[in-house]
């Protein structure tokens, strides 16, 4: 019974740092982003709150905690109430297969991945009912344009990380990432396309630019939020964050080597000189490797946000089932012939085997792509014509 | 506009209303969408929301005063507008402008066309949802801002022409800050087009949408970019040369597809060749008077008048009538480029997505201030 109680104590524990530590962090990359943004455009992005804006976030948020809530008077209530929470709560359960650092996860389930796939699929729902139960327009198109949008996309997000599986011979987080330190190769260099396809998807699956079109501002107002405003507004924007968070997260721990040291593969050992601090360096380390990790690749959508213009509805669904699909089909056979060339081939041997048919492969989707595209264009301009 | 009702399953199609108030209209420009899922079958354009009467107010002012009227259309190109308005007058009076008046008219007048240009790639930019490129374009657009300011101390509404010259001559300092941002602007531009031309989204959302055909551009009366755009190579400047323009060296960068894409590359090309034109009325600009003797009071000879020029947004008109006897004008009508431009709209968004709505009413470069007037 006391082992019961002790457990049960531990795990919360280990749920309200993650949470708290997740919601901070959820806080600070929207002072990120608008930083990041402000240095791309040549400003500076907020400065007036605390030294450099640093308390711009905690500002916003008690500026939507006191706003005034709104809701139409047309409106279906309990979908509108209902459809924020829907949206946030998947993109906070996925966290809890989410390892940190070794030994410093909330649990490890055998399986891991699937259970992320599942669950932060729900969160379309969200957007859906959102836009849905405001009865009112821009909302509805926002709402349908995500509906059909994740659903289309999670296809070849699910089917980008096959790849990986079959080198890490499972689906649980744990496991994958200690494969990576094990064999000391990350899985990048051996799903390298995997990878693309995977940040690709990622971007489409978060509603950011270049594939942010159920919020595209300048064509339907704000798309599925347009009706909220207030904490339910807020939750949206948590729920578009944490998403941010959850798929770098997952892009680090499948094919960046986890909380593994990006100097491991030269044979460095930060924490062997320090002696007396070494164990609590050996804690601290794989955790700063993998925010780090993670921050990178936040950046890197941010970056991608701010420097490419939108898609529109029909192009981005034409990527995801005419290009990214049969691609990530074509890729998880390819990564069944590299896993046996893997086991029987010499390093120096395989990589530039394995390199040299992936290049090949991406050579090969590249024409189809510009095939396809030549064929819609003229399509669109007889369109234009008639 | 009915929404017509589909058999089968029981889909029917939507009346979306798009503005006045809308982040990507331009200003209060309002459209009746009928969509079918995201495609547009039908298109109404409600204007009006912005109608100051200004062709009639200038019936009760006189002719110097109807100047500030002038700044109040295509508030993003007022140098343009003043300049159409006092031709016309001069015309009407045939008085002659001093060199370096003119001079300096072409200099500001092609600087307001970088200007507005700017402000046109950069809305038009941020609508298709690449955001940086918009404060870029302003950054540049606000030394030109600070040059006019320099001119006449207004940022926006400049009423700096004059009839028989302009109101102030060239404030010291003007012209190595004038010489120092055209030599630095086309390597701005590159900037813009390393963001955009060769961008595969950038291509993919533009090629191939609100495509016009010249012959119907000309039947609609499309003019300024919007047109040459379609390979039809019609500019006032060289048409029908006004002021000095014929001593310049400038080509009319025209396309060929009359897509948004094909506009967008002559825009871009225009802000280069006004670039040069800046540089070379820099460099002969004589010295000398800047206003002709004109009267105090101006009242021109009885008759009638239209002069148009190539304002940023095309061909801009004015029609004066003067009876003779009165110091204001009988009658004023002015041609704005941006309302006639409107009305290829419907025909250039038909069948299209409602993305494409947005990128149309970009690449018009619609001011709603004249619009409306």
């Amino acid at each position: 019974m006391n082992e019961i109680i002790r457990d049960l104590i531990i795990a919360i524990i280990k749920i309200a740092v993650v949470m708290g530590v997740v919601s901070l962090g959820v806080a600070y990359s929207t002072y990120l982003e608008r930083k990041v943004a402000g240095w791309i455009q040549s400003r500076l992005g907020p400065m007036r709150v605390g030294p450099h804006g640093l308390l711009q976030p905690i500002a916003d948020g008690l500026k939507l905690f006191i706003k005034e809530d709104i809701v139409p008077d047309k409106a279906d209530k309990f979908v509108f109430y209902l459809s924020p929470l829907i949206c946030l709560v998947p993109a906070f359960v996925v966290l809890a297969v989410i390892p940190w650092g070794p030994g410093f996860y909330i649990t490890d389930i055998n399986i891991g991945l699937l259970y992320i796939f599942a669950v932060a699929s729900l969160g379309v729902f969200g957007i859906v009912m959102a836009g849905w139960s405001s009865n009112s327009k821009y909302p509805m198109l926002g709402g349908l344009r995500s509906a059909a949008q994740m659903v289309s996309y999670e296809v070849p997000l699910g089917l980008s990380v096959i790849g990986v599986l079959i080198f890490a011979e499972s689906l649980s987080m744990v496991k994958i990432v200690e494969k990576q330190i094990e064999t000391g190769v990350w899985f990048i260099f051996l799903q390298p396309i995997g990878f693309i396809l995977y940040l690709i998807c990622g971007l489409a699956e978060t509603n950011r630019a270049p594939f942010d079109l159920p919020e595209a501002e300048q064509e339907l107002v704000a798309g599925f939020h347009t009706e909220y405003s207030a904490m339910k507004f807020a939750f949206f924007f948590l729920a578009e964050y944490m998403n941010m968070i959850v798929v770098s997260s997952i892009a680090v721990v499948v094919f960046l080597g986890g909380w593994g040291s990006p100097f491991a593969f030269l044979g460095i050992e930060f924490s062997e000189s320090f002696g007396v601090i070494k164990s609590v360096l050996d804690f601290i380390l794989p955790i700063f490797w993998f925010l780090l990790k993670v921050s990178l690749l936040m950046f890197f959508l941010i970056w991608v946000r701010w420097t490419f213009p939108r898609y529109r509805y029909d192009q981005l669904m034409k990527i995801g089932w005419k290009v990214l699909i049969p691609f990530a089909v074509l890729n998880i056979v390819f990564a069944g012939g590299e896993y046996t060339l893997y086991q029987k081939l010499d390093w120096y041997v395989f990589y530039p085997v394995s390199w040299l048919i992936m290049t090949l492969m991406v050579i090969f989707c590249f024409k189809l792509i510009k095939n396809f595209d030549r064929f819609s264009k003229s399509k669109i301009l007889e369109e234009g014509i008639e | 506009m009915e929404a017509k009702q589909r058999e089968g399953f029981g889909t029917e199609e939507i009346v979306v209303n798009m503005g006045p108030q809308h982040p990507s209209t331009h200003g209060v420009l309002r459209i009746l969408l009928t969509l079918d899922g995201e495609k547009v079958t039908d298109c109404e354009v409600v204007i009006g929301y912005l109608h100051r009467g200004v062709e009639k107010l200038a019936e009760h002012r006189d002719y110097k005063q109807a100047i500030i009227l002038t700044d109040r259309l295509d508030y993003l190109a007022s140098m343009s507008n003043n300049l159409a308005y006092v031709l016309a007058v001069e015309k009407l009076m045939d008085v002659k402008v001093p060199e370096r008046a003119e001079y300096i008219r072409v200099i500001v007048a092609e600087l307001q066309r970088i200007a507005s240009h700017l402000i046109w790639l950069a809305t038009h930019a941020m609508d298709i949802g690449a955001i940086t490129v918009f404060l870029y374009c302003f950054r540049e657009r606000e030394e030109i801002l600070n040059l006019f300011e320099m001119l006449c101390g207004a940022r926006l509404t400049y009423n700096y022409m004059r009839i028989g010259g302009v109101s102030e001559d060239l404030p010291e300092g003007f012209i190595e800050r004038a010489n120092k941002f055209i030599e630095i602007f086309p390597d701005r531009i590159d900037e813009y087009e390393t963001l955009l031309t060769k961008n595969r989204i950038w291509i993919d959302r533009t090629v191939g949408v609100g495509v016009i055909s010249g012959e119907d551009g000309i039947d609609l009366g499309l003019s300024g970019p919007s047109i040459r755009g379609s390979g039809v190579r019609w500019d006032v400047r060289k048409a029908e040369p006004y002021s000095i323009y014929d001593r310049f060296d400038f080509q009319i960068p025209i396309g060929e597809k009359g897509d948004t894409y094909d506009r967008y590359l002559v825009r871009i090309e225009e802000m280069r060749q006004s670039n040069k034109i800046v540089k070379q009325a820099l460099d002969q600009l004589p010295d000398g008077e800047i206003m002709a003797k004109v009267p105090r009071i101006i009242k021109p000879p009885k008759g009638e008048v239209y002069r148009s020029i190539e304002s940023p947004k095309g061909e801009l008109g004015f029609y004066i009538v003067s009876d003779g006897t009165s110091t204001s004008p009988y009658r004023m009508k002015i041609r704005p480029p941006s309302f006639v431009n409107m009305e290829s709209f419907s025909k250039m968004i038909k069948g299209h997505l409602v993305a494409d709505v947005i990128a149309v009413i970009g690449t018009l470069d619609i001011v709603l201030g004249e619009v409306d007037r």
